[in-house]
């Protein structure tokens, strides 16, 4: 190609990038979805999803079946002891329920959202010398919050548990009583200073989505529509090389994905209080990679689709897998081998990966280098496919 | 050198999958001519003209303009060539301007040139006081004005047009008609035109061609045309026919000497027929079925007549009207059209 051919391609292709944004910018209510659609997704996405911090007040029935040991009832220490706890951290909203029978009715109308069962022979066990048995109740309807709810009284009864052994090894004048019932100490350590939420691990993958999809979708959507209204002839007719009109759109596209990026980046630290560890400058040159990797994708689909209605339910078609396996919102490795599988080859995966490292963990190129491969040689080698495709569809 | 070619068109043949668009046509079109290509909807006129413009490229056969080669050279055929398609392209969210820059900047024309050229257009079809305007808001006159300027920003020595009075009221498509005159005239600019609207090919086109199923089934001049039926000794006969009734139609239709009877209305008939007594076979075969005749008429042949005569079935039998193109919403979703 000699310097004249690429000087006009160039400026052809920056003409036809410019005419897509300044559309873009005229459509307001568009401009609008736009920032207001990742918002959303930051909103919903990572409110819902529970930690163990932020739960509180769960609904919670308590059923004292202990019939004491001589007269011993040694439940009331544990449900003291139970509500002192909870009086700190309000996870609980514990009520008092008859019986057992009762706890499954309440479950099934929703009222309460687990039990907690002291049987009746609870002090006679641990006065005589055996152990106690205590019964959590889950609602196996609601396994997220049924795990919850186990994780945390089971904190509690360990912790109580804990203190009634060093209680009964007191006599034996241990110096350290704590060491004696629990002989290890289990400090859990981040790679960063700091307690990262669920929006430090979702906002990089949403990014990374955004920016990608805006590509792989945006494009066949943009280019069917021209098609639909005509205004594709009016550059076809023109002399111009073809590939000056899908650099155009695509670099119209990725502008518009790069402008979302920014907000929900801009989203993220300020509103959700995301932290960025690692270099901003390295944020954004992952995003334009991971676009870079789906250009070729977004190009082979625009060339089988002609029509916009195609399009657009071929973006919803791929746009829910995506995002569900490549682990934007779930980690991947909850998922079963087979999904792993699929997931492995998602460059989203590679992408969000990438850029979850940067921006929580504070990586470097070096880190994050097999991404990066992978990310190239996707990208590369759907480029190669992509160009010949994309001609033959020009000029049928 | 008012009889060279500017295009020649050989054996050209478009194939989609196995449906024969446009079947093995052959034509020349001269320098400085209005031609028209006329036929119903689906005739396969379209699709020649987006082969010959290089927006499809031909299955079979070959054709170049101004020497150049609709597939081998085909950014120098573009350069020759402007196109007003039977859509608007134009992009609603941008202004008058925008657009004509836009696809002005894409032919290459130096920026003040272009800028000039601008100007000039608009001043030509009197959109001046509109340019900064946004497209989208114009009225459908007003965009079909501006699809026409679009067509002409890099001067074109031939200009292609679809159906470019579809869906305009008759004021806009005289005004239309004026304009491509002028063009003609002024600039010698040769015109190729698709219509299924026998005004535009009688009262435009210095030949028209006359395209039925893919085929050119005749092509010459509108009045040689007309002499194909006055030559071969066919009257047109209206008829009003107060009583007319469906059975009296089918008698008609039977008759040996007409060739093609058509309804115009409730009351009025018209009868394409040959031979010295068809007059009588016809008033004959009226008053024995108890029609009354109210007036008759021998009519001079008009293009529609040419075209029944030729490929007998009328311009409008297999065309599916078509649905005019709606002036959209001003911040509405872009236009769709059923195809």
């Amino acid at each position: 190609m000699s310097n004249m051919t690429a000087k006009t391609l160039f400026s052809h292709t920056m003409r036809i990038a410019w005419k897509d944004l300044t559309e873009l910018f005229r459509n307001r209510l568009g401009l609008v979805l736009l920032i207001v659609m990742p918002l959303f997704m930051m909103v919903m996405v990572g409110f819902i999803y529970p930690s163990n911090g932020t739960v509180t007040n769960l609904q919670v029935g308590l059923v004292n079946e202990d019939s004491g040991f001589h007269n011993v009832y040694f439940s009331q220490n544990f449900t003291m002891g139970l509500q002192q706890i909870n009086s700190q951290t309000h996870m609980l909203k514990i009520s008092n329920i008859s019986s057992s029978a009762e706890i499954k009715d309440m479950v099934q109308k929703g009222d309460i959202e687990g039990g907690i069962i002291i049987p009746s022979n609870f002090s006679e066990s641990i006065l005589t010398g055996q152990q106690g048995t205590l019964i959590i109740v889950s609602d196996q309807s609601n396994p997220q919050i049924s795990a919850t709810i186990n994780a945390a009284l089971t904190g509690v009864f360990d912790a109580m548990g804990t203190s009634i052994a060093q209680q009964k090894v007191a006599p034996l004048n241990a110096t350290n009583t704590l060491a004696v019932v629990k002989p290890f100490n289990v400090q859990t350590q981040g790679v960063v200073s700091g307690n990262p939420s669920y929006f430090d691990f979702i906002a990089p993958g949403i990014m990374a989505m955004t920016v990608m999809m805006s590509v792989m979708t945006g494009l066949p959507v943009a280019i069917s529509q021209e098609k639909e209204v005509g205004t594709m002839d009016g550059m076809m007719v023109a002399p111009i090389n073809r590939l000056s009109i899908i650099l155009g759109k695509t670099l119209g596209q990725t502008a518009r994905g790069l402008l979302q990026g920014v907000i929900i980046f801009l989203l993220a630290i300020g509103l959700f209080g995301v932290a960025i560890q690692g270099s901003v400058l390295l944020v954004f040159a992952m995003l334009l990679l991971g676009v870079f990797s789906f250009v070729g994708l977004g190009i082979v689909i625009t060339s089988f689709t002609k029509d916009q209605e195609t399009a657009q339910m071929l973006m919803m078609t791929l746009m829910f897998p995506m995002m569900f396996l490549s682990g934007v919102f779930f980690p991947i490795q909850q998922m079963p081998w087979y999904m792993q599988d699929i997931s492995r080859i998602l460059p989203l995966t590679y992408a969000s990966d990438a850029l979850r490292k940067v921006m929580v963990l504070g990586a470097g190129v070096p880190q994050i280098s097999t991404d990066l491969i992978v990310l190239i040689v996707f990208g590369a080698v759907m480029i190669a496919i992509a160009v010949p495709v994309f001609r033959r569809m020009m000029t049928r | 050198m008012a009889n060279e070619s500017i295009i020649e068109v050989k054996n050209l043949t478009k194939m989609f999958k196995k449906f024969t668009a446009v079947d093995d046509l052959s034509f020349d079109v001269k320098k400085g001519e209005i031609f028209g290509l006329l036929g119903p909807n689906g005739a396969g006129k379209s699709t020649t003209l987006r082969v010959l413009s290089t927006l499809a490229r031909p299955t079979k056969g070959t054709a170049t303009i101004g020497g150049f080669d609709i597939v081998k050279d085909d950014n120098e055929v573009r350069k020759l060539i402007g196109i007003v398609s039977e859509k608007m392209i134009m992009y609603n969210r941008l202004t008058a301007k925008e657009n004509l820059q836009f696809f002005g900047s894409l032919f290459n024309i130096p920026k003040d040139v272009l800028t000039k050229r601008i100007d000039e257009l608009l001043e030509l079809v009197q959109l001046t006081q509109w340019k900064n305007a946004q497209v989208g808001t114009f009225s459908t006159g007003m965009r079909q004005r501006m699809n026409v300027i679009r067509a002409l920003l890099n001067t074109p020595q031939v200009l292609f047009l679809d159906e470019p009075t579809l869906g305009l009221d008759p004021q806009s498509s005289v005004e239309i008609r004026e304009f491509i005159r002028k063009l003609n005239r002024e600039n010698g600019t040769t015109v190729i035109i698709t219509t299924h609207m026998m005004v535009d090919a009688d009262l435009l086109c210095d030949r028209i061609a006359i395209v039925d199923h893919g085929k050119i089934v005749a092509l010459d001049t509108s009045a040689n045309l007309k002499k194909i039926i006055s030559g071969a000794d066919t009257s047109i006969i209206k008829l009003n026919i107060p009583n007319l009734s469906s059975v009296l139609i089918e008698k008609l239709q039977a008759l040996k000497c007409a060739d093609a009877v058509t309804q115009e209305n409730q009351t009025e008939l018209k009868i394409l027929a040959h031979g010295n007594e068809a007059f009588d076979n016809i008033i004959d075969a009226i008053r024995t079925n108890g029609g009354n005749i109210s007036s008759m008429e021998n009519l001079q042949p008009t293009l529609e007549d040419v075209f029944l005569h030729i490929t007998g079935h009328q311009v409008r039998d297999s065309a599916d009207q078509k649905i005019p193109v709606e002036h959209g919403p001003r911040f509405g979703t872009p236009q769709r059209r059923i195809r």
